[in-house]
Parts: structure tokens; sequence; C-alpha cells
């Protein structure tokens, strides 16, 4: 069995009624598990750009890839590797506000970049940008002064330097080769 | 020219090539059936019995010949009734139109009078499908449909269309029949490499499924199968794509599988895998197959490589190109010793099958054979889904492509008579239907159809009063409990197919098999032919749901 993880793959897909139920629906029927599913417009009306965070392992991967291509809605596919793409995820965390508390949720808040937009006598909201590794850390700090409730919006990933979601299209290949 | 929207549709339809629709009237469907009516001279339609028969005729109109078969609902009930013959098409790639009518936009999204989000069921059981909500997209949505569905891997397509983009008047350009996409190129690379592997195997095997015959790929299985001197076993959807007769056919793989071929796949030391997707009846357990051998796998769905069973070597693309390239890249050879090996299996093979020939009883065999002595080579042989199919999978001597029509991937019961309709209305040819007791009642309706249509199908029911395949496995894994598979019901099948305005025969014993089995195919339209087959009458060999080849069981006492 080889080793499972977490990876993230962009789609473009065709602005059409229906192309985000087509997209999950793949994964829900092959049994992929999604992590979380991004969507949103991109400079070009005719697409969305969605960004799909999932697990498994490299035959999942490549399945997933394959299978994603096979849709018709579906223009471009890439996976984001760790090594040549930034990812961000955006976090909303609602804290309780307590006298007690409130230095402690300060200093977290500050070592870990984020800041507050909402303030009320018992709540206090944090805004938090990053991978999603930083993210899970900083709620697990957060977590002993009582979390209300939180909203991630997902990972969005986008290529380093000069590749784009558009130019190539060569992640359908065939299986390895020569083993 | 303007034209409704209705007339738009059908007029597309023509002018992609369709001469026969399948379906069946209904309230969203009135604007399409009226443009119907004034085009009576330029496309037939086969008004079915219910919308699933309609279906499955468009389906066997579509496998009989390669075109896109196309079928016509209403809304609501129309459309879902046709979801089990969608998803018979997908299972087994077959090029399908189906146009569903539906409420006008407006009463969309409101549960209206026969209202159903089609699109939405239909989903995971199409290659893609569209709702018509601009009319002004009307005809090239149409055409696209076709693209899909025949391009690449063919597979179903839906087009759902409300009402008012039915009535709408619109401008109407005629278009050309729409082409297949193109496939990228087969890698040279990839062709060098399986070269490689070829010529290092001693014991190589060419294991073919139905993609060989929506690529028209047969010669070139054969060309390769002669220069690398490699034997040819076949899916279940594959059959008949290769001439039985032909000395390199080994037969079926896999649940039922022919022993030689079962076998030969087991000891090959590499699997040229051609157009199938080792499905889990083809395989066994996946992690004991092939375990001595290396595979190359061509498909022109990348997807099913390394799908189901990990290949070493990977070839996507269209499959006769593919093959063209291959037999061109390796170099010819001999193999002695494991063409003796397979003629020692086929030896066994054949122990096997005559032992199911008993002169004096009346089994599945001996009619089977009865049967083929009254078919031509293109005669299309269609099954529904069970022991029947099995035993027309083991018996029935194939010659040419697509004469063998029948539920692979979905296994629906049911599916045997509307197909033979359509397989029957797409060719003009005497069709013959092996089905069985369960089956036949699930689907006899159509028997109204046939009729009326005076379609030249002989429907051979293999009556067991059982429901074989499932008491076969209540028989070897249950203990006997026969639960809920003994019919018991009084159904005169001679009577009912005279009750349908059919002719009806019974045969109860070897004597009356030959002399009736002639009657019946001196016959004109319908036939049904009521045979007497022992419920406890095997399909075998079995390859036991999970097990591999070592568990393969040949005999049952």
């Amino acid at each position: 069995m080889e080793h499972k993880e977490h990876f993230e793959v962009a789609i473009l897909v065709e602005n059409e009624s229906g192309a985000l139920s087509r997209v999950s629906g793949m994964f829900t029927r092959r049994g992929f598990n999604i992590h979380s599913l991004t969507v949103g417009e991109t400079e070009d009306p005719v697409f969305s750009r969605m960004t799909i965070s999932a697990e498994g392992d490299e035959t999942t991967r490549r399945q997933i890839v394959k299978q994603l291509a096979k849709l018709y809605n579906v223009k471009e596919i890439k996976v984001m590797e760790r090594d040549t793409s930034v990812k961000r995820e955006l976090a909303l965390i609602k804290l309780k506000n307590s006298p007690d508390t409130r230095s402690d949720i300060l200093s977290a808040v500050d070592i870990y970049r984020s800041k507050i937009i909402d303030l009320s006598p018992n709540t206090l909201c944090v805004e938090i940008t990053g991978e999603t590794t930083k993210i899970d850390a900083f709620i697990e700090i957060v977590k002993p002064y009582g979390i209300l409730e939180m909203c991630r919006t997902g990972v969005v990933a986008l290529e380093r330097g000069c590749h784009y979601l558009r130019q190539d299209n060569g992640n359908t290949e065939d299986s390895r080769e020569g083993e | 020219m303007l034209l409704s929207g209705a007339d738009i549709v059908i007029e597309t339809l023509i002018e992609q090539g369709t001469k026969t629709v399948f379906g069946y009237p209904g309230g969203q469907v009135i604007n399409l059936y009226d443009a119907l009516y004034k085009r009576e001279d330029r496309i037939h339609h086969v008004l079915t019995a219910h919308e699933q028969g309609a279906c499955h005729a468009a389906d066997g109109y579509a496998r009989a010949t390669g075109d896109v078969g196309v079928v016509i609902a209403t809304s609501g009930p129309g459309a879902t009734n046709l979801v089990t013959g969608i998803a018979t098409a997908y299972l087994d790639s077959t090029p399908l139109v189906a146009i569903t009518g539906n409420v006008p936009n407006a009463l969309i999204g409101r549960d209206s009078f026969q209202e159903v989000d089609i699109t939405g069921v239909t989903l995971p059981v199409t290659k893609h499908n569209f709702f018509v909500k601009d009319y002004t997209k009307l005809a090239d949505t149409i055409r696209e449909a076709f693209r899909i569905a025949k391009s690449g891997r063919p597979g179903p397509v839906l087009v759902d269309i409300p009402k008012d983009v039915q009535i709408q008047m619109q401008e109407y350009e005629p278009g050309p029949v729409v082409q297949k996409e193109e496939q990228r190129a087969v890698k040279l690379r990839k062709i060098d490499a399986a070269a490689q592997m070829i010529a290092e195997s001693v014991s190589p095997y060419i294991y073919i499924g139905g993609g060989v015959i929506t690529a028209d790929a047969s010669e070139e299985v054969l060309a390769l199968a002669d220069k690398i001197d490699a034997p040819i076993g076949s899916t279940l959807m594959g059959l008949s794509a290769i001439d039985n007769d032909n000395e390199r056919f080994l037969g079926m793989v896999g649940m039922h599988g022919h022993y030689p071929a079962s076998v030969g796949q087991d000891e090959a030391d590499l699997i040229i895998a051609v157009g199938a997707r080792f499905s889990d009846r083809a395989t066994g357990d996946v992690g004991k197959y092939a375990r001595g051998a290396r595979v190359i796998h061509l498909d022109i769905d990348r997807a099913e490589i390394d799908k189901n069973i990990t290949a070493d070597l990977g070839i996507g693309g269209d499959l006769k190109e593919a093959l063209q390239a291959l037999i061109e890249a390796v170099e010819p050879a001999r193999h002695p010793a494991w063409n003796a090996r397979l003629d020692a299996l086929r030896a066994i093979g054949e122990e096997q099958l005559e032992a199911t020939l008993d002169p004096a009883e009346l089994t599945p065999h001996a009619l089977i054979w009865e049967t083929a002595r009254h078919t031509e080579a293109d005669t299309p042989v269609v099954t529904d889904v069970g022991q029947h199919q099995m035993w027309t999978a083991q018996y029935y001597p194939f010659h040419r492509r697509r004469t063998f029509i029948t539920s692979g991937g979905l296994g629906t019961m049911g599916f045997g008579l509307g197909a033979a309709i359509g397989a029957a209305a797409a060719t003009g040819k005497k069709t013959v239907l092996f089905t069985g007791d369960g089956s036949f009642g699930m689907n006899l309706n159509e028997l109204a159809t046939a009729v009326t249509q005076n379609t030249p199908v002989v429907i051979i029911v293999l009556n067991n009063n059982v429901l074989g395949m499932v008491r076969q496995w209540q028989n070897l894994f249950f203990d006997k409990h026969y639960s809920q598979t003994t019919l018991n019901r009084q159904t005169d099948f001679v009577k009912l197919a005279e009750a349908f305005g059919a002719k009806g025969f019974r045969i109860m014993n070897r004597k009356e098999l030959a002399p009736v089995m002639a009657e019946a195919f001196a016959q004109e339209g319908p036939v049904v032919v009521d045979v007497a087959i022992d419920p406890d009458a095997f399909v075998l060999p079995m390859l036991p749901p999970g097990g591999s080849f070592d568990d393969i069981i040949t005999e049952v006492q």
C-alpha cells in the first residue's frame, strides 16, 4: 500500500449549471474523498476554477485526474505539486472573549500573523490566512479558549512562476512505464 | 428556414443520419411527435410498450450497427423509465442519445405535473447530459450530443428539452453529420516499449474486450496474434469480435469463461489487454489475477488504465491505430511449448463441452447448437441476463462482429426483448433472442411491439421455472436455501404469445427439439419458443465470486 497524503488538484470548468454537481458527483460515485473544494470565477467569464483537496495514494491521485479529464465541462486539470505551487486557505474563527484569556489570544493572533476582525463584549473573531497546516496549528492553540464557531474556505492554489493552468494538460498520461 | 423547436429536433436527428427512433409519446413531447408525424416518410418511429423497452431497443440498434441509437420519452415517469436503459448503455459503452421533454421553463422547479430533474437523475449514468434552457442552442446541443455519444469511448447522452423550447419558432440551418473527436496520437515510445515486452515473452496472451468491436479492430488483433504467435481470449463484451472458428481463439474468460481461455490467461507471462476493462466478473480476485504475468493495457479511455488492475505498461489512444503501430514494431515470434500447452488446455475444454451435449437430453448446450443450425453468420443474437446468457456466450458459435448483443456491465434482466427489436430494426435480419423465464417476465410487454412491427425475432425462452443463476449460487454457497428463486408460475408462454398476436411453440424433450425449432424458424414475424430446461442445470465452469483460477469449479455432483 502506497502512502496516503493530501494533494490539491486545480481544474478549469466551463461555467455551466450542473458543472459543480458533475465534479463532486464523480468523487462520490468513484468513492474518492474530498477534503475541501473551492470554486470561483476566473478572469475569463467562460471558466470557473476549482481547487479540490483530496486524499489518497499515487494510484488514487492518477485516477482522480483521469476521471476528471473525462468530464465534458472540465477543460484543464493540474495537480498542484507541493514544491512548485503556492497554497492558501482562509479561516474565520469566533472565540470566547473573556478578560482572563484575551491577552493570550491576542499574542497567538500576533504570532500567527492573523487579525481580529470583530470584537464584542463576549466574542472575538479572528481571520487567519495561510497554508492548511498553519491554520490547523492555530486552531489547536486557540481551542482551549473556546471556539464558538468557525469556517474555512478550503485550499486555493496557484503554481509558482510562469506556469498557468491553461498552458498544457499533460496530466492525463498513461500509466507508469517499464516497471 | 423558420421552424419550431420540435421540428428542429427531428430535422437535426435526420441530419445526423438517424433513420429509426424508438419512443413513447406523452404530454411534454406532443410537439416532438407532431414534428415526427410530419416527417414519417423521412424517419421511422417504433412505438414500444414501455419507455424502458424503447431505450433497450435504441441500445440494441446501436450495438448491432455502431450507429447512434435514439430514444424519445416524455417528462417525469417517461424519463425515469429510461434510466435502467441508459445505465445499461453506459456500462457497455453504447452510443445513445436520449431525448426527453420537460415542463416549460416557467414551471421548472415547482414540482409541476410530471416534472422530474432527469439531468440530475441521470448524471452518474450518462457520458454527459444537457438541459436546453436557451432555445437558440437547441440544434447545436443535439449535434453535440451525437458527437459526445460516438466519440472516444462511446456512451449515452441525454438531452432534456422543456416544452416552451419545443414550441419556440427559430431559424434552422441544416448541418453536416458531426465527426468523432480526434484522439491524441498513440505514443510511439510506448509502442516500442510494448514491442520489447512482447519480445521478452514466451507465453503471450491477447485479451480482448468490447473496445475491439467499437474500434473495428478485429483484423488488427488477428494480425498481431499471428505475428507474435499468441492466443486470443475474450471478455463477454468482446465476443463476436473474433470468429470463434479461428484457431487462435480460446473463448471467453472470467467467472463462466471457457476453460482454456481462463487457465491460459492465468498461465501466460504477458497479457496484452485490448479494449477490456478488467471487470471483477472477468478477473475474479484481482490480488491473484495474472500473478505471473506482465500486463500491457491498450484502451481509448485512459482512465481505464490502472483503474482495476495496475498495468506494467498503459497505452492510451485509438485501438486500431495502436495495434497497427504495434504490429509494425514487433518481431515475428514462435512459441511451440506455449502452443502445446494451449492445445492440452483446449482438449480439456473440448471434453467439458462434449459432456454437456448428451444426445438424449434437452440440455442448454443442445438447444443452443440446434438454434445455431438455423442462423447465419450475420444473425444478431441477443440475450437477457442469467444462466441462458452465459450458456449462449459459452456455446453459440459467433462469426461476425456485432452479432452478440448482451447486457454485460449492468447485467440488466429485461434487456433482451427490447434490444432484439432494435437489432432487428437496424439490420433487417431475422434475430434470435435467448432469454429465461425470469428475464422474459420482466419486459415481455414488448411482445406487443414485436407483433405491431412484425419483427422477425425468434424468442427462445429457456424455461426452468426458477431464477437459475441465483439458484445456482444458492446451491453452491447458501446450503441450497432456494429463497424466492422458485417461480412456480403458471404462465403458458404459448398461449401468451398467441394472446399478443405472435406464434408460440413448445419444446419439452430432445426429440421435439429439431422439428419444432425448424418450424419456429420458418415463421415470418415474432415467435416464442418455450423450452423446458432442467432447473438444476449449472453454468460451468465457474470461478466463485472473489475467487481465482485455483478455485475454478468444473463439476458439480
